[in-house]
């Protein structure tokens, strides 16, 4: 009798802990849904009109016409782009705040995009990459887009490595990670003031321009080469979510439970500062989604990064392709810099869930 | 033997704080540690369990020298409970499933859920499991991280005042747990505690810290009136009740 009342207790609260593990895993599918929805939306808008038969048709390789061609060529990449750079720069602020313990951690905040943007620079204005021609579309054109972009992953991975290598000196602590990270981001700033200082003005103008984040830059090779980055990370820091939760629990906790700490912290600040250098060289600067996109998800469904880490992928993917959309339409034909819309829109909802606290369970 | 520490010498940068520390456990001892606030006792368990690394001296688990094991392999031998805990947005379930994690490849096993179910169980935290840890008190969350280290199915277990947040119900609940399991499963506990008397019901070992070295370690015969003076620097009696030593301050 005792026995089978235990067997009920028990059953019970296994019963009791896949609802709640189901909840997180409906969340997820949800936003996953969401994602596949807002896609064909951001693939019908814009100037030319198609229908969502013809986004299908396209899609499942009836191709016919023009519309074949905008679909195909100009609007396709750029929904993808949209989703695997917002997927990448939110996973990696996911795992940011996790390995240095400190939910103000992301890829624009760690100085990484600092570097990508003082590289563009260089390129653009010392070794005259980018100059001015008047086109009807943009009044600014960069020659040679291939050598800044290698030039600002160049300078990205030249940022992270000085920053690893001085935190390597005070055993990888995070407060080092986070202080050195600062201090290299306002160094590479200065430096490119002072280069933008005496550079002439198209040259500026047309730096500026790079670093106003923009997802049309991206064709099929460039979302090929992020799509394969980013989907080894995420299955990497997979790899990694028991490591992150221990983390969670304190450094010496982590450590007793098996976590060799510095190698994972290492390891993760290296692969997510490497989705950064990619996605902000192959696309300019795209602030606040990999702190936003984190943040917003884990106060949905708390820390668990089994569910946290696709949790945060696929949030940011959200995040930057609605901004995307947004951009596009908004004021069409004109396109508005992402960046900006990504913090118009998640500024808010991310001041509404700290407003209103954890959700419960 | 289960545990074996050799001529253990543990320094932080100007400060040195263990020296000549020798000890071995049996399996199926409970061993409490006894020591004024700063001694070392919690630099003894950390050097037992690798968080620091001794500047001389060795640490054999079961004959292997604890720097010759991988992490992961250490965690399945020792489980350890930190005197300070950190509470994180984690619900205690996967908390305590997180003791598991040194046998968890890709994902958790039904032995690993298995494993966690009955620790909940045993702990009587069964009602607790879908709660968050940053929503717990402090005695709560000292049960779950006891659970955690039971969780791991140690050799043995190392626990830092595991009693410190606890009520009195508790600790004596608490402390019958953990010797029951250690009996049962013939295992080893090392224990620090700040209670004496405490100490005395839990353990059948006992070591004096005192000036960063074992001042005095034997059975329950070396709970003296004069040992205790010369280590807290307090006179006290000690009396027997039921045959137990009761240590009473004067
Ligand atoms: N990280 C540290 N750096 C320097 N000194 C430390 C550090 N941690 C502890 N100590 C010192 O080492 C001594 C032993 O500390 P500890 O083992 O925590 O004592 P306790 O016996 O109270 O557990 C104390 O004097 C303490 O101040
Ligand atoms: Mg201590």
């Amino acid at each position: 009798m005792k026995q089978e009342v235990s067997a009920i207790t028990n059953s019970h609260q296994t019963g009791l802990y896949q609802q709640y593990t189901g909840r997180k895993k409906f969340v997820i599918l949800l936003l996953a849904l969401l994602t596949a929805a807002l896609s064909v939306i951001a693939i019908n808008a814009g100037s030319m009109n198609v229908s969502p038969y013809q986004v299908f048709m396209t899609l499942f390789g009836q191709r016919s016409g023009i519309s074949d061609v905008v679909i195909w060529n100009i609007r396709l990449p750029r929904v993808l782009a949209g989703i695997i750079a917002g997927a990448g720069l939110s996973v990696a602020g996911c795992v940011m705040q996790n390995n240095l313990r400190n939910p103000l951690a992301s890829p624009s905040t760690l100085g990484i995009s600092n570097a990508a943007a003082f590289g563009a620079n260089i390129a653009i204005i010392v070794f005259g990459a980018g100059s001015v021609q008047s086109s009807s579309a943009d009044a600014v054109i960069i020659n040679n887009p291939y050598a800044v972009t290698a030039s600002a992953f160049v300078w990205a991975m030249v940022g992270t490595l000085v920053i690893l290598l001085l935190a390597r000196l005070r055993g990888f602590s995070p407060e080092a990670m986070v202080l050195a990270g600062v201090a290299i981001g306002s160094l590479f700033s200065a430096g490119t003031i002072l280069i933008q200082y005496f550079a002439q003005d198209v040259q500026v103008a047309a730096v500026v321009f790079w670093t106003f984040g923009d997802l049309g830059r991206a064709s099929w090779k460039e979302v090929a080469i992020m799509a394969s980055l980013v989907i080894l990370s995420i299955a990497y820091f997979m790899l990694k979510r028991w490591d992150y939760n221990a983390l969670d629990t304190g450094e010496e906790t982590a450590r007793g439970l098996g976590v060799n700490v510095e190698k994972v912290r290492l390891e993760g600040m290296f692969v997510a500062s490497l989705i950064t250098a990619v996605t902000v060289s192959f696309l300019g600067i795209i602030g606040f989604i990999g702190l936003v996109g984190p943040q917003i998800i884990r106060r949905i469904i708390g820390a668990d990064h089994r569910f946290l880490i696709p949790g945060s992928a696929l949030m940011g993917a959200l995040l930057l392709l609605s901004s995307d959309t947004l951009a596009r339409t908004v004021i069409a034909p004109v396109v508005l810099p992402v960046g900006a819309i990504t913090s118009f829109l998640g500024a808010p909802l991310f001041l509404y869930l700290l407003a209103r606290g954890y959700q419960k369970r | 033997m289960i545990l074996s520490v050799n001529g253990l010498k543990f320094k932080y940068p100007g400060r040195r704080v263990l020296q000549d520390i020798d000890f071995s456990v049996e399996k199926g001892d409970c061993l409490a540690i006894l020591g004024t606030n700063g001694v070392g006792k919690s630099t003894l368990l950390k050097c037992i369990n690798r968080i620091l690394k001794p500047q001389s001296g060795a640490v054999y688990i079961q004959e292997d020298e604890i720097f010759k094991l991988s992490r992961n392999e250490l965690a399945q031998k020792v489980g350890y409970v930190a005197q300070k805990h950190e509470s994180a947005r984690l619900t205690v379930f996967d908390a305590v499933l997180l003791g598991r994690k040194p046998y968890i490849k890709w994902d958790a096993s039904p032995k690993d859920m298995e494993v966690t179910r009955r620790v909940l169980k045993l702990m009587e935290l069964e009602d607790y499991s879908l709660r968050y840890l940053d929503e717990l008190s402090g005695g709560e969350l000292q049960k779950v991280v006891i659970a955690r280290a039971l969780a791991q199915e140690p050799n043995i277990l190392l626990l830092d005042e595991p009693t410190s947040n606890l009520d009195l119900k508790n600790q004596v609940e608490v402390i019958a747990i953990i010797k029951k399991v250690v009996k049962e499963q013939q295992i080893a506990a090392i224990v620090t505690m700040h209670d004496i008397n405490l100490a005395i019901r839990f353990a059948d070992k006992f070591i004096f810290l005192k000036n960063g070295t074992i001042f005095e370690a034997g059975g329950v015969e070396i709970i003296t009136p004069e040992n205790i003076e010369k280590v807290y620097s307090v006179p006290v009696a000690v009396e027997k009740f039921n045959n137990i030593p009761v240590v009473l301050p004067l």
